[in-house]
C-alpha cells in the first residue's frame, strides 16, 4: 500500500470538506445544535471544538470497528447500532476524563459534550465515509474537514447574529427564520468555492 | 370522553399548534435535505412515521423496567433497532431509493423529534397516548416536509414526483435551479416558518382581544 498518494488524497478531501462540500451548508447535518447554540460566539467555539474533537475521533474509531468487526462478521446493517453505542460511550468516556484530568477544560467544554451524542453530523460522517469507501487515513482527512468546516460556520453565524440583535426583524422570523435565511445566504456564498477544487 | 378529548389535543398539537418544524424547530437536517424531489420526501416520511410511532410506543411499553439513569441510552438503543428495519427492507425492496437517501435514512436515529416524543411523551405516558402522539407529531413534520418539497422540486425542476407540471416545465419558465440545491432548502424552509409563526402570532393575538 502507498502512503503518498492517500496522504495527498486526504488532504484534498479535508479541504473539499471545509469549502466545496461544507457538512453545514450542502449537507445539512449537525442543523439542531447549529440554530440552538449560535446566538454566542463563546459557545459556538466551544462547541465547534468539542465537535471537531469527536468528530476526528470517533470517525476513526467507527472505521476499524466497521472493517475490523462487521465486515467481516457480514453483519454491516448493525452498523447504526454499533455506531449510536461507540459514539454515546466515547462521548461519555471524554467527559468523564476531561473531568477528571483538566478541570479547566471541562468548564469550556463540558457542558456541550452530552449534546454531541445527538449531533447529527457526527453519525451523518460516520456513514458518509462508509457510503464513500474511504480508506483510514482518507477518513481522518474527512473528519478533520467536516469539523474545522462545521466549527467555520457556527463561529460566523454567531458573529452574524451577534450584530443581529439591535436589527429590525418582522416578529414571525425571530430566532430561527432569520437563522435559516442567514444560513441560505452563506450556503449561496459557500457555492462560490466549487471549481476550487 | 374525556380521553378521547386528550387524544383530538395530542392530535391537533402534532400538527399544528406544536408543529416539530415550525414551532419546536426540530429534524431540521433531514428537513433540508431530502426535500429536493417530492418522491424521496414522501418515502422519508413514512419512514419517519414507523420509526416514531414505534419506537415511542416500545419506550412507553418499557417505561416502568427502565432505570432512569440510563434510559437515553435505552432510547437511543431501541430507535436505532427500528430504523436498521427501515434500512434493510429499503435496501431489499428498492435499492435505488437507498442509495438516492444515502446516509440520511440512518440519521433518523439522529433526528431529534424522535428523541424529542419518546423523552417527552413516551417515557411518561400509556402505550397508545405514546403512539398516537408519535405518529401526529410525524404527521405534522411530514406536512411542512411535504410543502417544501412540492416548492423545491416545482420551482428547481419544473416537474411533480418526476411528471411534468404544464406551466412550470414550459419555457416560459425560467427554472430556479437554485431551489434545488442547498441554499434553496435553507431558504424554503425560512419562509414556510416565517408564514406558519406568522399566522400562530396573528392567531393569539386574535384569541388574546377577544378576552
Amino acid at each position: 500500500m502507498k502512503i503518498a498518494p492517500e496522504i495527498i488524497q486526504a488532504v484534498i478531501v479535508c479541504v473539499s470538506a471545509i469549502f466545496t462540500q461544507n457538512i453545514l451548508l450542502s449537507y445539512f447535518l449537525g442543523m439542531c445544535s447549529f440554530i440552538s447554540c449560535s446566538r454566542e460566539i463563546k459557545t459556538a467555539v466551544g462547541l465547534g471544538w468539542a465537535v471537531v474533537f469527536v468528530l476526528v475521533a470517533t470517525c476513526a474509531i467507527n472505521w476499524a470497528a466497521y472493517y475490523y468487526i462487521l465486515v467481516p462478521l457480514h453483519i454491516e446493517s448493525f452498523r447504526f447500532i454499533l455506531f449510536m453505542v461507540i459514539i454515546a460511550a466515547f462521548v461519555q468516556f471524554i467527559e468523564m476524563a476531561v473531568e477528571r484530568f483538566s478541570p479547566m477544560l471541562y468548564q469550556k467544554l463540558g457542558v456541550f459534550l452530552p449534546l454531541i451524542t445527538v449531533n447529527c453530523a457526527i453519525l451523518g460522517a460516520a456513514l458518509f465515509m462508509i457510503i464513500r469507501n474511504y480508506s483510514f487515513i482518507v477518513t481522518i482527512g474527512y473528519a478533520l474537514g467536516s469539523g474545522l468546516g462545521w466549527l467555520m460556520a457556527i463561529l460566523a453565524m454567531a458573529g452574524i447574529r451577534q450584530k443581529l440583535v439591535a436589527e429590525k426583524i418582522p416578529k414571525g422570523l425571530h430566532g430561527p427564520g432569520i437563522t435559516l435565511i442567514i444560513a441560505g445566504i452563506m450556503a449561496l456564498a459557500f457555492i462560490g468555492f466549487t471549481g476550487v477544487l | 370522553m374525556k380521553s378521547q378529548n386528550k387524544l383530538k389535543t395530542i392530535m391537533l398539537d402534532g400538527l399544528w399548534s406544536n408543529n416539530p418544524v415550525t414551532q419546536q424547530v426540530l429534524g431540521i437536517c433531514s428537513t433540508l435535505a431530502v426535500t429536493n424531489l417530492v418522491l424521496n420526501t414522501i418515502v422519508m416520511c413514512i419512514g419517519l412515521v414507523f420509526t416514531i410511532a414505534f419506537s415511542s410506543m416500545t419506550v412507553s411499553l418499557l417505561r416502568n423496567i427502565i432505570p432512569r439513569t440510563i434510559r437515553i441510552m435505552i432510547e437511543v438503543l431501541i430507535i436505532a433497532f427500528y430504523v436498521m428495519i427501515i434500512d434493510v427492507v429499503l435496501r431489499a425492496y428498492w435499492p435505488d431509493m437507498s442509495r438516492n437517501l444515502g446516509p440520511y435514512v440512518g440519521l433518523i436515529i439522529t433526528n431529534c423529534i424522535v428523541m424529542g416524543r419518546t423523552e417527552a411523551c413516551g417515557i411518561s405516558n400509556p402505550p397508545l397516548t405514546a403512539f398516537v402522539d408519535g405518529v401526529f407529531n410525524a404527521l405534522g413534520y411530514s406536512a411542512v416536509l411535504l410543502i417544501i418539497a412540492t416548492l423545491r422540486e416545482t420551482l428547481g425542476m419544473g416537474t411533480f414526483l418526476g411528471i411534468a407540471v404544464p406551466y412550470f416545465s414550459s419555457p416560459l419558465w425560467d427554472k430556479w435551479i437554485i431551489m434545488v440545491m442547498p441554499p434553496g432548502a435553507f431558504f424554503a424552509l425560512a419562509v414556510i416558518t416565517w408564514i406558519f409563526r406568522s399566522v400562530k402570532l396573528a392567531q393569539q393575538s386574535a384569541t388574546e382581544s377577544k378576552k
